[in-house]
């Protein structure tokens, strides 16, 4: 029985991992000195560091930040059940880009606060006010029962503290560009630390994630539906808010303010194959991986030896293969609801 | 019209003093019904009488004064899964769920059964093919939702609360947009399963489709006007007055049926 439902999203999955890891083995090849590191990687010390230091760390983090991404964009959309759902609904993104502004400019300010600022970096500010932004969330719209509510707190704590970021910018304007690199999105810094972190972060979201899908599943339905099989649906929207929170969390902690992966990765696997929850999850996230991971390889080739901030180019590539796939196919496939 | 053969039923639900709001609306007041085991019984009534809110208030669904008791237990004593097992309940259409196939649609009703994460067994597998047969929507399982018509729709989320296969089943609305035969099908399911000893309760407007249930439920304002028998006169009045006499039922050929009276318009 089930052929059909159970073949396609196995091809999908395996075509996903092979793609990557073949982006992977690209980026091991692509940047200044090109394919000559690759070479002689067991001969030179300079071309190991440069291939296992700078270039592979850097093509696994994008894949990882990628694959959290897409994570939580299906996490998003399935949860609150709208195809414009993206991973920075809850106010992630606002909460991560205040949370550097603020690290950057005690960092420059205060001397008391810098050893403590360093000792956690940037990457920790990011990801403590994308958390505290979610719960702020959370506190504004009194728990998850209430979807809209939920949503509407997380525009309000959006534009609230994107406002305080744009202060603390007013005050202190040196900070501006880096300010601007984070809200791009860049994968240029990441190190293997960067990507076993993401990675533990990925497992464990993936983990939770996959045994949550039946939530996913009956919450498609509408919530009362999902109540009246069984399903506790209140503390398991909780559990997902908090899978939401951690997975965009972590990337943007490492990689700034990515635009797009999260949105476009769950409708590139939906126009292709069916699937509930759990697979579309682990599909998506295999997508956005692979997504991030060829849109960084672009990013570092296209102007070579210049290099085009990723999050650029995953606007400009993922809208247009958003718009694309909404002409090609009919609008029940991409999700014409509102 | 088969009450007579039926020996004496128990209380399948029931319950008391229940008062619901939906906003700052109080819906539901002071209410108390017991539905009958083995039975189908038939919520009738205007618009914004509160049929929908008591059938969600009896399913569990939402917060509500007063007690309800699912077979003898109160409701909020049951384990939820155990509840779920007990108790079916099929909504007016939430929308969404189109990215589902048809058949994921049907199996969502099987998570009652399944311990968590476990895959379906084949008992499973064969509820939901017996249910999605039995509502015609076979033929479609690998269709997604977004794929179909709204009638075809509501066969699949009627085969959904079906192939719970619980004693008790709750269903608000469930012929919206099935057209004649398909309707006929429906009263086919549910005098199957009530046979079979399920209780079903079903909000509904079709009133002559309500005049062929076991007992009437006439309600107004989110009060129960009339609890009675299908085939008793006053039951057929108290249906008359709750729509201000602007329906009449009628016999024709054995049958009830409800038509509009244009001349007190």
């Amino acid at each position: 029985m089930k052929q059909w439902v159970r073949q396609r999203p196995l091809a999908l999955a395996a075509g996903l991992a092979l793609l990557s890891l073949l982006l992977l083995a690209l980026g091991a090849c692509v940047g200044s000195t090109g394919l000559q590191s690759v070479r002689e990687v067991w001969s030179d010390a300079v071309s190991q560091q440069i291939v296992w230091d700078i270039r592979l760390p850097r093509s696994a983090g994008a894949w990882a930040a990628g694959a959290l991404l897409g994570l939580a964009g299906a996490v998003a959309q399935g949860l609150f059940r709208n195809p414009l759902a993206d991973p920075y609904l809850l106010g992630s993104a606002a909460g991560a880009s205040l949370g550097v502004c603020v690290a950057l400019a005690l960092l420059g300010a205060s001397p008391v606060a810098a050893p403590w600022l360093l000792q956690i970096g940037t990457t920790g500010a990011a990801f403590v006010g994308a958390t505290a932004a979610v719960l702020l969330t959370l506190a504004l719209a009194r728990g998850v029962q209430q979807t809209l509510r939920l949503l509407l707190a997380g525009v309000v704590v959006g534009v609230v503290l994107g406002a305080a970021s744009s202060l603390v910018l007013l005050v202190q304007p040196q900070l501006m560009q880096a300010m601007q690199g984070f809200m791009l999105g860049s994968t240029a810094l990441v190190g293997w630390g960067a990507c076993v972190l993401m990675l533990g972060g990925w497992c464990l979201c993936m983990a939770l994630a996959w045994g949550l899908s039946p939530v996913l599943d009956g919450l498609s339905l509408g919530e009362s539906t999902a109540a009246s099989l069984g399903l506790p649906v209140v503390p398991m929207r909780m559990a997902l808010v908090l899978v939401l929170a951690l997975a965009t969390g972590t990337a943007v902690a490492h990689t700034g303010l990515i635009a797009f992966v999260g949105l476009a990765a769950p409708h590139l696997v939906r126009a292709m194959v069916r699937a509930g929850h759990a697979r579309l999850v682990l599909l998506s996230s295999l997508m956005g991986g692979a997504l991030l991971l060829g849109a960084d390889l672009l990013a570092r080739s296209l102007l070579a030896p210049q290099e085009l901030p990723v999050g650029v180019l995953t606007a400009v590539l993922g809208g247009g293969y958003l718009l694309w796939l909404m002409h090609r196919q009919n609008p029940v496939t991409v999700g014409s609801k509102p | 019209m088969t009450a007579a053969l039926k020996p004496a039923s128990t209380v399948a639900l029931r319950a008391q003093g229940i008062g619901a709001r939906l906003g700052n609306a109080q819906v539901l007041q002071g209410l108390d019904l017991q539905i009958e085991a083995a039975r189908w019984t038939s919520i009738v009534g205007p618009n914004g009488a509160g049929k929908s809110t008591l059938l969600k208030v009896l399913a569990g669904l939402i917060t509500h004064t007063g007690v309800v008791h699912l077979q003898g237990q109160p409701l909020a004593a049951w384990p939820a899964r155990q509840r779920a097992q007990q108790l079916a309940w099929l909504g007016q259409s939430e929308g969404a769920g189109d990215d589902l196939t048809v058949w994921d649609v049907a199996l969502l009703g099987r998570l009652p059964h399944q311990a968590w994460l476990s895959k379906p067994r084949p008992e499973d597998y064969a509820a939901v093919e017996h249910a999605l047969r039995q509502t015609q929507a076979w033929d479609w399982r690998e269709r997604t939702l977004g794929q179909l018509s709204g009638g075809e729709r509501q066969r699949v989320l009627l085969a959904r609360a079906l192939s719970v296969q619980a004693p008790v089943l709750l269903m608000d609305e469930p012929l919206v947009n099935l057209d004649p035969p398909h309707q006929a099908d429906w009263l086919h399911i549910v005098r199957t399963l009530v046979a079979q000893g399920t209780t079903v309760v079903s909000v509904l407007h079709e009133i002559s489709m309500a005049l062929q249930a076991d007992t009437l439920v006439v309600m107004a304002q989110g009060r129960i006007c009339h609890q009675g028998s299908c085939a008793d006169p006053a039951s057929h009045r108290a249906l008359e007055a709750v729509f201000d006499a602007r329906i009449a039922i009628h016999t024709v050929q054995g049958q009830w049926v409800a038509l509009p009276c244009a001349s007190n318009a």
